[in-house]
C-alpha cells in the first residue's frame, strides 16, 4: 500500500533519485551538532502550542470587568487580552499546560540558539563557505528575541506592560525620527490601545513567517554545503564522516524531538512560569503597583541590565537631545548585532585566511577568537546579572547604588580578565595537546585486518 | 554518541577482553528496553486522555505528557543506537565553487538580442515606475499612528484643575500627612496616564525651592510627575527618612526636597514639578500644566 502510493507519486513528480541520495546523506556524530536541532524542535513545539493558544487568546485592549474562573480577580477591570489569558490558564482544559509549554519552549529555544551560535563561533564553523548561513543564523536570533518580547507583551499584565513602556521609551529616544517611530509603531502616545493587536499580528504572523522562511533557507544551505566536522582519523576537508540520514540519524533525531518535547511538557506542567494572575492587569494610569523585582524574560535581561548600568548621561546639543535610553536600548543592540553579522569578515581581515574550511577548529586552535568570544560572553553575562541588581541588593543586603557601581566596574574589568585568562589557557592547551578536562590515559592501538597493530594516537 | 555503536562489529573485536558480550544478548536487551519505552509511552498517553476527560489537571497533564513523549523519544534513540548497528561511513564533498566556464554560461543564458541603448532606456523607465510605486506604498504607513504634534508636551492638567486620588476623592491641603504620599490626577481624568503625579507632604521649611517655584508647594504639599524621565516607569517608592523617590525599574533616585533632582541611576533630569495652589475651599488645585514635557526624553524635547 505504502509502496504503491510512493510509486504513484514518483511517477508524477519523479523525486525518487533525490530521495535516494537524501536518505544516504551523511551526518557527523557529535553532541554539539544537536544543539541546533534542539532549537529546531523547540520551534516546532512553539508553533504547535502557539496555534492552540490562538484559538482562545483575544488580542484586544477593550476594558472588561472580570467574572471568570479565577476568584481573586473578580470585579477587577482589565483588558480582554489579559482576561482571555486568565481563561486559558484557568478555564480552558489543558490550557495552562499549553501556555506554560509555550513560554518554556520560547526560553529554551533562544537558549539553544545562543548555545548553537557559540558552538559555531568557537569552532570557526562560520568561516568560508558558511558566511551566508552565519548571517541567516544571526538574523534568526534577532527575530526570535524580538518575537519573544512581542509574545510575552501580549498578555497585558503588570510586568509586561512595564516592559512595553520601556520599549516605547527606547523607540522615542531614537535620534531625529524617534517620536514618529514610536507613534507609528505603537499607534500613538503611550498607552495607545492599538499595541496589543499590532504585537499580535507581529507575533503570530509576520515574525513567525520570517523565522520559518529563514530557517528553511538555513537548513537548505546546510544541506547543500554539508556539515562541518572535527578533525580525526579519516577526516579531511573534502570528505564527511558520520552516519547516514536513514536509518540511524533519522531515528536518533526524531527521538531527540520527542525528548525535547517531553522536557518542555514536564516544565510546562510542573514548573510555573509567568503567573500573570499574581502580577495583576496593567493599568498605565494606575500602575502604582509596579514594584522592584521586575525582570524581563532572560534573553532581554542584558538590555535591562544595560539600562540600569549606564549613568545618567545623555547628549544635548543645538537644542536637540539624544536621550539616555538610546545608548543601552538602541545603540548597544545595534552594535551587538552589527558585530555578529560582520564577524566572519572581520576575522578574515585579521587572519588573512581566505580559504574554505570544512574541518573545524578546536577552540584552542584560535586563541584570539576564543578569548574574544569568552570576553563577549562575560560582558553580556555581567549585563544580564546587572538586570537583577535590585534582587541581588536584597539577597546580599547591599545598597543598590553600591551593587550598581560594582557592576559598572566589573563590566569592563571582567571581560578583560576573561580575555587574557582564556587566551593563555588556549595557548597552554595548544602547546601541551592535553584535553582540558581529561588527561591522556594512554595510546590507542588498533589491530589491522592483516594481524598487525597500528597506533591511532593518544586516547582521552 | 560515537561510543554507542556496539564495538562487536569492528573487525578486530573488542579491545577489552574482560567484557566480551554475546551480540545476540545485546540486541535482545535493547529490544526489551525499546519495547518497555513504547509501552510506557502508550500507557501514559492513555492516562493523559483519562485526566482530560476527568476535568484536566495541569501538573498531571504535564507529568503524563513528559512520560509519554519521553518514552517515545527514549525508544527511538535506543532503536537508532543499538539495533541498526550501522558503522561510520565516509562521503565525498562536492566542490560548490563555480568554475569560470559555468559563470560564462550563465552570462550567455541571460543575454538578450535587444540593442543596448533601447534596453537601457526601457530599464530606466521601469526603475522610475518601481521607485514611484515604492514611494506610493510608503504612504499607508502614515495611517499607523497620529502625528506626535504637541501630544508629548501637554498633559490633562489645566489651571485650576482640582487634584483627586486614584479612587476619585478630592485632595485637601491637609489630606496627606507629613511624609505621606499619594498618586494624584486632574479631577475627572484618572485614565490620563501622562498626567499621573505623586503628591508628597514634606516639611515646608526644609524645601529648597527652584527660582520661580516658591509658591508651588503650599504647606509642604509638593507634586511631581510620576513618570520616570528615564524610560517611563512609575516613580512610586518613597523613602521618607531621606526624602527620596525611587523608580522601581532601574533605581533612579530623586531628591524630593530639592526639585526632584536625580541623585543616582540612569535618569538625567529632575521630575517635572506640578505647580500647586489651594482654592478658597481648601482643596489642592494645579496652577497650570507641567512647564516641561513629562516622561522620557526625545530628540526635540528641548525645542
Amino acid at each position: 500500500m505504502i509502496r504503491s502510493t510512493i510509486a504513484w507519486i514518483d511517477d508524477r513528480l519523479g523525486g525518487s533519485s533525490f530521495t535516494r541520495t537524501a536518505l544516504k546523506k551523511v551526518f557527523p556524530d557529535h553532541w554539539s551538532f544537536m544543539i541546533g536541532e534542539v532549537a529546531l524542535y523547540c520551534l516546532m513545539i512553539l508553533i504547535i502550542t502557539g496555534v492552540y493558544l490562538t484559538f482562545f487568546f483575544v488580542p484586544a485592549s477593550d476594558e472588561i470587568v472580570y467574572r471568570g474562573d479565577y476568584a481573586p480577580l473578580h470585579g477587577v477591570k482589565m483588558s480582554a487580552a489579559y482576561a482571555s489569558t486568565l481563561d486559558i490558564s484557568f478555564g480552558v482544559r489543558a490550557g495552562l499546560v499549553m501556555r506554560q509549554m509555550h513560554h518554556w519552549a520560547a526560553l529554551v529555544f533562544i537558549a539553544a540558539l545562543v548555545i548553537h551560535m557559540c558552538r559555531v563561533f568557537f569552532t570557526g564553523a562560520f568561516r568560508r563557505p558558511r558566511e551566508i548561513n552565519w548571517i541567516v543564523g544571526v538574523t534568526l536570533l534577532l527575530l526570535s528575541i524580538a518575537n519573544g518580547f512581542f509574545g510575552y507583551s501580549l498578555l497585558d499584565d503588570l510586568l509586561s506592560g512595564t516592559g512595553v513602556r520601556v520599549g516605547y521609551s527606547i523607540a522615542l529616544s531614537v535620534p531625529v525620527a524617534g517620536t514618529w517611530l514610536a507613534f507609528l509603531f505603537f499607534g500613538g502616545e503611550f498607552p495607545a490601545v492599538e499595541f496589543i493587536t499590532r504585537f499580535f499580528v507581529l507575533h503570530v504572523l509576520i515574525l513567525p513567517a520570517m523565522i520559518v522562511g529563514l530557517l528553511t533557507a538555513h537548513l537548505a544551505i546546510l544541506w547543500r554545503q554539508k556539515h562541518t566536522q572535527f578533525r580525526g582519523p579519516g577526516r579531511a576537508e573534502d570528505n564527511i564522516v558520520g552516519s547516514r540520514l536513514w536509518p540511524t540519524y533519522a531515528l536518533k533525531s526524531v527521538g531527540l524531538f520527542f525528548l525535547v518535547a517531553a522536557v518542555l511538557a514536564g516544565l510546562g506542567g510542573l514548573a510555573q512560569i509567568n503567573p500573570i494572575w499574581l502580577y495583576g492587569p496593567y493599568d498605565p494610569a494606575q500602575a502604582a503597583a509596579a514594584t522592584a523585582g521586575s525582570q524581563p524574560d532572560w534573553y532581554v535581561g542584558w538590555l535591562d541590565g544595560a539600562l540600569r548600568l549606564l549613568p545618567g548621561w545623555e547628549i544635548r546639543a543645538f537644542g536637540y537631545t539624544i536621550a539616555n535610553p538610546f545608548f543601552p536600548g538602541g545603540l548597544l543592540p545595534g552594535l551587538t548585532f552589527m558585530g555578529m553579522y560582520l564577524w566572519p569578515f572581520i576575522e578574515r581581515r585579521f587572519t588573512k585566511d581566505y580559504a574554505s574550511h570544512n574541518l573545524l577548529d578546536r577552540p584552542r586552535d584560535a586563541p584570539a577568537r576564543t578569548a574574544l568570544g569568552a570576553a563577549m560572553l562575560a560582558f553580556y553575562g555581567v549585563l544580564f546579572f546587572a538586570g537583577g541588581n535590585d534582587i541581588l541588593s536584597n539577597i546580599f543586603r547591599v545598597a543598590p547604588e553600591k551593587i550598581t557601581t560594582l557592576f559598572r566596574v566589573v563590566l569592563f574589568l571582567g571581560p578583560a580578565a576573561v580575555f587574557f585568562i582564556t587566551r593563555s589557557a588556549c595557548r597552554g592547551l595548544a602547546r601541551s595537546g592535553a584535553h582540558p578536562t581529561e588527561g591522556p590515559v594512554g595510546s590507542r592501538i588498533r589491530r589491522t585486518p592483516s594481524g598487525g597493530y597500528e597506533d591511532v594516537g593518544e586516547d582521552h | 554518541m560515537t561510543d554507542n555503536a556496539p564495538p562487536d562489529h569492528a573487525p578486530g573485536g573488542s579491545t577489552h577482553d574482560a567484557d566480551v558480550v554475546d551480540p545476540a544478548e545485546v540486541v535482545a536487551t535493547a529490544e526489551r528496553r525499546i519495547a518497555i519505552s513504547f509501552v510506557v509511552a502508550t500507557v501514559a498517553a492513555l492516562g493523559l486522555a483519562g485526566v482530560y476527560v476527568a476535568g484536566g489537571q495541569a501538573q498531571a497533564e504535564g507529568a503524563l505528557l513528559f512520560v509519554s513523549l519521553g518514552g517515545v523519544g527514549v525508544g527511538l534513540v535506543l532503536w537508532g543506537g543499538h539495533l541498526l548497528g550501522e558503522e561510520e561511513v565516509t562521503d565525498q564533498r562536492k566542490d560548490l565553487e563555480a568554475t569560470e566556464e559555468e559563470q560564462e554560461a550563465i552570462g550567455e543564458a541571460l543575454h538578450t538580442d535587444q540593442p543596448e541603448g533601447r534596453r537601457k532606456f526601457l530599464g530606466r523607465l521601469l526603475g522610475a515606475a518601481a521607485a514611484a510605486l515604492g514611494l506610493a506604498a510608503l504612504f499607508p504607513v502614515r495611517s499607523l499612528g497620529p502625528s506626535p504634534g504637541n501630544r508629548l508636551r501637554r498633559t490633562a492638567w489645566t489651571p485650576g484643575a482640582r487634584l483627586i486620588d486614584q479612587d476619585g476623592r478630592l485632595v485637601r491641603v491637609d489630606t496627606v500627612s507629613r511624609d505621606g504620599i499619594v498618586t494624584v490626577f486632574p479631577e475627572g481624568r484618572t485614565e490620563a496616564a501622562d498626567s499621573q503625579a505623586v503628591l508628597v507632604r514634606v516639611d515646608a521649611e526644609a524645601m529648597r525651592h527652584r527660582p520661580g517655584r516658591e509658591t508651588w508647594a503650599p504647606e509642604g504639599n509638593v507634586a511631581y510627575s510620576k513618570i520616570c524621565p528615564h524610560v517611563g516607569c512609575p516613580v512610586g517608592l518613597y523613602q521618607a527618612p531621606t526624602h527620596e523617590l525611587v523608580c522601581p525599574c532601574h533605581q533612579s533616585t530623586f531628591d524630593v526636597l530639592d526639585g526632584a533632582r536625580p541623585l543616582f541611576g540612569p535618569a538625567t533630569r529632575s521630575l517635572p514639578q506640578l505647580p500647586l495652589a489651594v482654592d478658597p475651599e481648601g482643596f489642592l488645585v494645579a496652577q497650570a500644566d507641567f512647564d516641561e514635557p513629562v516622561g522620557p526624553g526625545f530628540w526635540t524635547r528641548d525645542r
